[in-house]
């Protein structure tokens, strides 16, 4: 079915279904200029990613012997990392991440945590994801509850995760949707309509239908390009370089459509580094390449839509600061963030160093937490996506108030 | 007592109903469901499925000729995955023709049940080659044992030991680490990996909330340091490859203190000890509690019915049977018929069963768990896959799941006649809507695609 004829689809299914659900869909709002050009995109790194690895910080006295022969070489050096500010500096597998430093497209912040202290990785993704201080506290995502605040004329579909299902992070109040491509062919518009009736009196499913029919006709006024960029329901986690590009070329079709969602949302794995961590080769440094690979061709794709985007890349916790009996790192606490994309006011590192000698580390094993990770989505979702303030007080991040939104991340 | 109709006997206790199963079953599935429980559990009878060990020895002797072959220049970087490959074909298809075909469906979703406990994920290396002896191994015959049995079963097993790193983990005062002079200060190469110690305490026993401290975790971690696999490579080789080995040269020694109490250090057997206590705590029961009552009552399950499972776990000292018979007499396990929204497994599973669909090992059979996003035994993380409905009822997945519907419809064409059917496969679940549009489907092969896209089949 093409992109034209599945939307008239939907408008006939809605008279079909009786109901007034599809109604908003047959009159796609066009995107008003601003404040809603501006497009986010979320990268949750499942795993929890050495942040000393990721941005090592090369001038810290500790981290030498801390790392063993795991530490990275300063910039400059056979190997070395990248250069950021002379103090820190990116792995050397983050080369287009090092050079949007350079233009002033990156923010990296250092010694960052979310309010979640202990060291279970699903928990933590969960209070990641929850935007509350504790796992299991809400069932929604704070980028859907933010969503539902954002200004503006209300979208059909306000963001949407790559992906079959819907992570935690995008679940809640506000419209979203799920996209991956398909191996097989579509419905035929009988059959089609004959589930949506039988979905009528199904809330959950005639919604999840409808939505699913909404980002298929996008990503089919995409063209082909899309319906062949990403594997089905194929995990990123062992995958080759090429893996991450094709989840991000999809990202960017939906986001360069001038209707469609403002946010998209893609999760990678594989960033549990318990044993053959590597340095500046091996297997983190092949993840590092992937990802890094993966966010170049998402700024390629998007093209002139980059200038409205940032992409924020958040992981649940960090690891530990020095290495472990098998040649890799256990479950920590503070870890790096990235912030990058044309709408960042870049070229930074944002970090209160707390340093690494034993009596610096969290618990006497881990980087310790100086800046709260919700100051820094506060501060995005406010100036970025235009978030009333206190509706990020009052719903997307309760009881967050010693959490000030970080000002000056998002180029005015 | 409410009654337990055949309906939620067959599709939430069991794995869907094959055509008769309902009629069989009769008034009341919880006789059904019982007689299923007295019985030894059911084997797999495949000759062609390798145990763990001669997996993993072979395993390890082609890696040694990859390294040599390698040091020779010859191109062997795919000899290890064309080995392993097959094996989890085999396994993995052996598995789903087991679930399509058994009468103890309750006893296979159980197993099923324990597998993803005590998860382990084939995204990494060996485990593919391993995943499916694990289960069959360390999870099948004590399905209707007791929970300590399987416990100790499983975190022994080659398979959990690689997944979580244990093999390698090394105690700082173990006789390797002083003979190697690693004791210096600031030197790290060698010593504990707390992976499994931290999983076995988070995931498998206590639940996170537990009551443990990271403490607990590095004592128990470095408790079971030791507890190997033999014939890998290094200090590693020695013992019969494939196998567990306890290695004491590795074995840090001392009495450690977990959860308060203390483990003189008896080798071996202080890991196996620290396993049974933590089998028995009250933690443990209340986490296996819930999940259970999360996977067969609801999503949010009502707190008595975990505090009921949790007293029945702790009275008969985790004898599982009796924790099923507790489950299965809860008025709350059947009530709310449909509370359950179908993993992508349980939906392709309950079609291939309502269908009589055969599981051709010569055209994909694993291809639908491909497409759905539920590859058997890769949940990617040792927590296993999720079990509520927001983790698999994403927009796109309902498409996937309408859209391999009606390829199976396409294949079958009028060989199935979808009216007859569902009534045998839905009971009372089935609606008269449902039925109404299957029986006024334009097509026998859309018939078909109703039946399986209806809200009734879509959860148990």
């Amino acid at each position: 079915m093409s992109g034209m004829r599945r939307r008239e689809f939907l408008g006939l299914g809605a008279l079909a279904a009786g109901g007034a659900l599809l109604t908003s869909s047959v009159t796609l709002a066009r995107a008003p200029a601003d404040p809603r050009r501006s497009r986010f995109v979320l990268v949750i790194l499942r795993g929890a990613l050495d942040g000393l690895a990721a941005v090592p910080p090369c001038g810290d006295r500790d981290y030498g012997h801390l790392r063993g022969e795991f530490a990275l070489r300063a910039p400059g050096e056979a190997k070395g990392a990248l250069p950021l500010n002379g103090f820190f500096g990116l792995h050397p597998s983050l080369g287009f991440l090092g050079q949007s430093y350079a233009a002033r497209e990156l923010i990296v912040f250092h010694a960052v945590a979310s309010p979640y202290r202990e060291r279970s990785h699903f928990d933590g993704q969960d209070v990641l994801e929850n935007g509350t201080t504790q796992a299991h506290a809400a069932q929604t995502g704070w980028l859907n509850r933010a969503l539902a605040q954002a200004p503006g004329e209300r979208r059909r579909e306000a963001g949407v995760a790559l992906g079959q299902n819907v992570p935690l992070v995008m679940r809640g109040p506000a419209e979203v949707t799920s996209w991956s491509p398909s191996k097989l062919s579509g419905l035929d518009d009988d059959t089609l309509a004959r589930i949506t009736d039988l979905y009528a009196r199904d809330p959950l499913l005639s919604l999840r239908l409808v939505d699913a029919l909404m980002a298929d006709s996008i990503a089919a006024e995409q063209g082909g390009a899309m319906a062949q960029s990403m594997t089905a329901g194929q995990s990123t986690a062992a995958a080759p370089a090429g893996a991450y590009a094709e989840t991000v070329r999809a990202a960017a079709g939906f986001l360069r459509q001038e209707d469609g969602p403002q946010v998209a949302v893609f999760d990678t794995t594989g960033w549990d580094t318990h044993a053959n961590e590597g340095a500046a080769e091996g297997q983190l440094a092949g993840r590092l390449a992937a990802l890094d690979k993966g966010l170049a061709t998402l700024k390629e794709q998007l093209g002139p839509v980059w200038k409205d985007t940032a992409v924020l890349l958040v992981t649940e916790f960090g690891r530990t600061a020095a290495i472990n009996g098998t040649r890799g790192t256990d479950h920590g606490t503070a870890t790096m963030a990235f912030l990058l994309g044309g709408a960042v006011a870049g070229g930074r590192v944002i970090a209160d160093w707390p340093g690494l000698s034993s009596r610096a580390l969290y618990q006497g094993r881990d980087l310790m937490p100086t800046l709260d990770l919700r100051c820094v989505l506060k501060g995005v979702m406010a100036e970025h996506l235009q978030i009333p303030a206190r509706a990020l007080e009052a719903t997307v991040f309760a009881d967050s108030a010693r959490a000030r939104a970080l000002r000056g991340l998002i180029r005015s | 007592m409410q009654q337990l109709s055949s309906t939620i006997a067959a599709n939430r206790f069991g794995l869907g109903a094959r055509p008769g199963e309902l009629a069989s079953i009769g008034g009341d599935g919880r006789d059904w469901l019982r007689a299923q429980l007295t019985r030894a559990p059911p084997v797999i009878a495949d000759a062609q499925l390798a145990s763990s060990a001669q997996v993993l020895g072979q395993a390890f002797a082609l890696q040694r000729e990859i390294q040599q072959a390698r040091r020779s220049g010859a191109d062997v970087q795919q000899k290890l995955p064309q080995f392993i490959k097959p094996i989890y074909t085999s396994e993995a298809t052996a598995r789903f023709q087991q679930a399509v075909l058994t009468d103890r469906p309750f006893v296979e979703r159980l197993i099923q049940f324990w597998s993803n406990h005590f998860a382990v994920s084939v995204d990494k290396q060996y485990l593919a080659g391993l995943a499916g002896s694990f289960e069959r191994e360390a999870i099948r015959p004590y399905v209707l044992g007791n929970f300590g049995d399987m416990l100790v079963a499983a975190e022994m097993h080659p398979a959990m030991l690689l997944y979580l790193d244990n093999h390698l983990s090394v105690g700082p005062h173990s006789n390797v680490a002083i003979k190697a002079g690693l004791r210096q200060r600031g030197d790290r190469r060698i010593g504990i990996n707390e992976n499994l110690g931290r999983e076995i305490l988070e995931l498998h026993t206590l639940g996170v909330g537990g009551g443990y401290t990271q403490a607990d975790v590095t004592s128990f971690a470095t408790v079971i340091t030791g507890w190997s696999v033999g014939g890998g490579n290094g200090v590693f080789a020695s013992g019969p490859p494939g196998r567990f080995v306890f290695r004491p040269d590795i074995h840090e020694p001392g009495t450690r203190t977990v959860l308060g109490r203390h483990y003189p250090d008896s080798g071996y057997g202080q890991g196996v000890e620290v396993l049974n206590d933590l089998a028995q705590h009250p933690s443990t029961a209340r986490h296996i509690a819930t999940k259970l009552a999360r996977h067969f009552i609801a999503d949010d399950p009502p707190p008595a019915a975990v505090e009921c499972l949790a007293q029945a776990f702790t009275e008969f000292g985790g004898d599982l049977p009796s924790v099923y018979r507790t489950l299965i007499d809860m008025r709350e396990a059947c009530e709310q018929p449909l509370a359950k929204y179908k993993t992508p497994s349980d939906f392709i599973v309950s079609s291939y069963r309502g269908l009589s669909l055969p599981v051709d090992a010569a055209h994909g059979p694993l291809a639908p768990f491909d497409l759905l996003g539920q590859r058997t035994w890769q949940p990617g993380s040792p927590a296993g896959w999720p079990d509520r409905s927001a983790d698999w009822d994403g927009a796109s997945a309902l498409l996937k799941r309408l859209e391999w519907a009606d390829a199976v419809g396409g294949r079958l064409g009028s060989r199935r006649n979808a009216a007859e059917l569902a009534p045998q496969l839905l009971g009372a679940n089935l609606t008269g809507a449902t039925g109404t549009a299957i029986g006024r489907a334009a097509s026998a092969q859309q018939a078909v695609t109703l039946l399986l896209a209806a809200p009734e089949f879509m959860r148990r």
